[in-house]
Formats: C-alpha cells, structure tokens, sequence
C-alpha cells in the first residue's frame, strides 16, 4: 500500500510544461534538472512535493517530446506514482521504463492536497480525504512486468530479452 | 482479413500475423537520438551492459536541436555524442547537416522500415512508408543492443482527403485542421492513415509535413501508402533502389474513417498553448506577432522557402516584427541559395540560421522575451516552448508566416498574395 498527498494538476501537462526545452544543458547534470521538475505548471511544486506523493492530472498527462528526463525528474522528486484520466503514449513507456507507475483512473474525484491509499495489486486508490474509493485500468502485460522489475533496463538485464 | 499499412509493415517486421492490439517484437530498421536525448541514450546504454550496437551502419545520432551549441553543457553533451559514434561505428551527423527527421527522410528511412528515434516527431518518415515513431532514451537504448523492441500494434485512423488546396491554403492548415477536429489525443495510441485522390497528387514534402504532425493528435505513426510519388522522391535522392510499394488492404479494418474536402479549408493557426486550439488566420487578425519564425522539421523544406519567398518577394517584414529562417537541411540551404529564396528572405529582412532546429525548442536563436508572441511554422506552441513560459506560440503555414512577416500581426496570405 502507498500512501501520500495529491497534487492535481489539469489537462494536457505537457513535458515542456515538466521540464522545458530550455533546460536541456542541465540534461547531464541530473540533480540540477531535477530542481525545476513542473516548474511551467506550478513553480512550487519542486519545494513542497515529498516523497511517497502522488501527481494526479486530467487527461493527456506528458504529451509532446519524448524526453525521458520528464518522468525521471518527476521520479527523483520521489513522486510514487502518477494518476490521470489518460496519459500520451511516449510519456506512458518512458514512465513504465523507468519503474514509475501511471494509473488511468478518474481523477476527477480526488482534490488537491487529498491524501491517498494506493493498492497497485489490488488496482484500487482510496482518497482517505473524501472517501472516494476508485479502481485504475489494468496496465498491459508486458508493461506490467517490466514494472514489476524495477523499469526497462533491470528486465533486459534478467531476462536478455523482451518476454512477451 | 485485409491490413492497415501499420499492421502490414509489422507484419512483416516481426514476422507474425499483426493485428490492431497484439503486442508483437519487431526488428528496427534504423534506431537514432539527437543531442537533447541520446546522452541520456547513451548512458542507458551503457547501464544496460551492452558492449555493441546490434547495427552500426543502422544507428544514428543527429547534432540538432543546439547547433551550433550555445553552452557548454551541451557541448559536453555534444563531445559525449561524437565520442560514442566513434566508438560503436555509428553514422553521425554533426552540426550544420540539418535536423535529423528531414535527414532520415533524405538518406535513411525506405518504405515498409520500422524505424524508432529518441524524439517525437520521428513519425515524420511515416510520408515516405515506413513506420516510424518516438521513444524515450531507455527504449531506444535497448534497440540499440537489441535491434528490435516491442509494439502495440495500433489501431488505425483513415483520414480521406479529396478536392484541390485553394490559393494560399496548403498540408499545414489541413493538418491543423484535422488536430483541431480530433483533439490533442484524439489518435493517441493509435495510427492516422492518409488516402484520397488529394494526398496521391502530394508531393513528399506536404506528405512529410502531415506526417510530421500526427503525434500532436497523440498519434503513434502517421502514414502514406508508398507510391509514384515516393518512387520518384527517393529516385531523386540517388536512392530509387530503396523503393517498394506499399499499400494498404482494401478490406483493412479502420477504428474510424474522417473524411476531408481541402477545397473548403482557409489558412489555419494553432493559438496558444495547445495545438488543438485552432482559428482561421482571418479570425486572428489583429493580433500583434514580434517574431515569425520560418523552419522545422515540418515546414523546413524547400517548397516552404519557395512559398515564403514568393510572398516576400520585393517587400519588407513590419518594423516590428523579426523574421527567422532556418532551413531543415543542408541540403535544402544549398537548394534554396541556388534558387534564390535565401537572398529573397535577406533582402526582406530575415535572418538566416544554419540547418537545424533553431528556436523552436527554445535553447537558442530566437528565445522570446516576456508577453511577446510568434507566429511559427513548427509543430508545437506549449507554454514554455520557445525558451520562455510568459511568451505566446501561434503556429500556421510558411505562406501565413510570411504574410504575418510584412503586416506584423496575423495575416491571411490571401490578402498580401
């Protein structure tokens, strides 16, 4: 079970809105990058987010570029998972790759600042704030186990291959 | 039961029987990153463990989206880059050879490939055949070692587009259009096909700016069968032994079938900061622009600086208004200085970039300052996009970026035409 604070955000968060663009020389420098993580949603965000919270967006979650450091910044800000009402594919791969679960649920019933209870097993979020209890979409398969490894790299280091 | 062009090519690819929502493992025709993505490619390679790449002379970086580079943190970025292809044999292409979707089209991606890159808008080469999409650093580094990687086989969209652009309306207010009509994630996770008797008259580089666009409806491919049309494209690049045709089943199964009329479409913009958020250029008018930037990998090509030149031809751009232009290719700079359109736009006030992405990811070459706003022919106006999160991204074609060049506020191109 997970537990954690909401920060809601609305539709279409795209990666630039994540990390921006103009950020890119500090793409090397992780630790740097990582301290403007949401910065063009909420400048706020990167101070008040600890670890075990959850993002919780509307629809289209992470459309645009396919860079990888936006779920991994969001990651190293020791979010534990993102909820949405739906989420761009490339942003969806990167994530599961990078062992950081998105769960497809309707978030329209969880407010700002709410505290959850996450059940990845079970598939369900419980909003212990309004009470509100919802199940998330199955993850597909083979997304599955590679979460279930920890992300991309440490399945192809177990299995050599992809299993599906 | 017949099949899409995406359930074809994977088909093929993995050698199964590929059906909209079977998880197949394909082999990749071409794997590449570009330098805002394959350092991180580069070390999730290395992480991996793997010591080569499963196909050099198949892998490519690209130097692009900061060329030259502005700081030192990206040319760091860039030194990793050059070291790693001299290291594995992989093809690179160095600043000033262009952006790399306008060089895969170019030298690299034939009909029926599956090809992956480290940037969204690698479904560019889906105009020529090949299924080609965006991946992040980790996924494109396991194709690197592995040359395959696992798909979804998408459901497809047929879009039909009949009848004849009227003067001053072209592929970018189509696509625009169709955006605006589906939404922002009104393809996601599944293909946009293009038929009709209006894309068989299109030559590559409409094709190439249609398809370019497709994952700004979420889209996963944006494809066009392989024709005449690409035959002759790829015969003009010295590469007419990389043609076959490919051609969707008659009786492929589509989730649902749009139908376009072009000959009813005016000039299109994008408003801010969605790309779903669109206007007619006449609606806007008005509309105050300090910057129109002309380039990218959707509407960088020659044709587009022809359209441009030919608007701007003889005139000056708006005293307050700046021009920007940068071909996608160097091959299209030189094409371009041949024909004339590069003096054109100098002579009317624009400055000329080096091949490459230029401003429209916002690391350099025409960052916007506060409550400014561009007009751009690229493919994206999210806040923050162009370096500044107070600034405002409109996006139209190089025809409607021209016409708002001279007025220095959103134009119809039919009014300066």
């Amino acid at each position: 079970m997970l537990t954690g604070r909401a920060f809601k955000f609305g539709d279409n968060i795209s990666t630039d809105h994540i990390i921006p663009g103009r950020l890119a020389h500090l793409r090397s420098n992780l630790p740097e990058l990582a301290k403007h993580v949401m910065e063009d949603a909420d400048p706020t965000f990167a101070s008040r987010v600890k670890a075990g919270d959850f993002i919780v967006a509307g629809n289209n979650f992470g459309l645009g570029s396919s860079r990888e450091h936006a779920p991994l910044v969001i990651k190293m800000a020791g979010v534990r998972a993102i909820l949405a009402k739906s989420v761009a594919r490339i942003f969806f791969r990167n994530a599961i790759n990078l062992g950081l679960p998105v769960l497809i649920c309707n978030t329209a019933l969880i407010d700002d600042g709410d505290e959850l209870e996450v059940d990845l097993a079970a598939g369900t979020v419980k909003d212990a704030t309004n009470g509100n209890q919802l199940t998330f979409s199955k993850i597909p398969e083979v997304m599955l186990r590679i979460l279930d490894e920890g992300g991309l790299i440490p399945y192809i280091k177990k299995y050599g291959d992809f299993k599906v | 039961m017949g099949k899409t062009l995406a359930e074809k090519i994977l088909s093929q690819k993995s050698g199964s029987e590929a059906r909209a929502g079977d998880i197949v493992i394909a082999k990749v025709d071409l794997v590449f990153a570009q330098d805002t993505t394959g350092p991180l490619t580069v070390r999730q390679f290395q992480t991996s463990g793997f010591e080569r790449l499963a196909n050099p002379p198949k892998t490519a970086l690209f130097l692009d989206h900061a060329a030259p580079s502005p700081n030192y943190g990206l040319s760091n970025d860039h030194k990793l880059l050059r070291q790693f292809a001299r290291q594995t044999g992989c093809l690179i292409y160095d600043v000033g050879n262009g952006i790399c979707h306008q060089i895969v089209a170019e030298s690299l991606a034939k009909p029926g490939d599956v090809i992956i890159g480290a940037d969204s808008h690698t479904v560019t080469a889906g105009g020529l055949g090949a299924f080609a999409t965006g991946m992040g650093s980790t996924d494109t580094a396991i194709a690197l070692g592995l040359g395959k990687t696992w798909f979804q086989v998408p459901k497809s969209i047929m879009i039909v587009v009949s009848g004849n652009f009227p003067e001053g309306v072209g592929a970018k207010d189509l696509i625009l259009h169709l955006i605006g009509q589906i939404g922002a994630d009104g393809a996601t996770y599944q293909a946009l096909e293009f038929s009709g008797d209006t894309v068989d008259n299109m030559t590559m580089s409409p094709r190439l700016t249609i398809a370019n666009m497709a994952v700004e409806a979420g889209a996963k491919a944006g494809l066009f069968a392989a024709d005449k049309t690409t035959q002759d494209y790829l015969a003009s690049l010295g590469r007419g032994n990389h043609y076959q045709s490919l051609f969707p089943d008659t009786d492929a199964i589509y989730e649902q079938t749009i139908n376009i009329d072009v000959a009813n479409l005016e000039p299109t913009v994008s408003q801010p900061h969605t790309v779903d958020n669109i206007a007619l250029a006449r609606e806007l008018k008005g509309a105050k622009i300090q910057q129109v930037f002309i380039g990218t990998c959707t509407n960088g090509r020659l044709e587009d600086l022809a359209v441009a030149a030919n608007i701007l031809k003889g005139k000056k751009c708006h005293p307050e208004t700046r021009l920007i232009v940068a071909p996608a290719s160097r091959q299209i700079m030189l094409a371009a200085i041949k024909a004339g359109y590069i003096q054109t736009l100098i002579e009317a006030g624009a400055v000329v970039l080096p091949p490459g992405c230029g401003p429209c990811i916002g690391l350099h070459q025409g960052v916007l300052g506060d409550g400014e706003s561009c007009l751009s022919t690229a493919n994206r106006n999210f806040k923050g996009r162009m370096g500044n999160p107070n600034a405002f991204i409109y996006l139209g074609s190089p025809a409607t970026a021209a016409a708002t060049a001279i007025t220095g506020e959103i134009t119809d191109p039919r009014e300066v035409m």
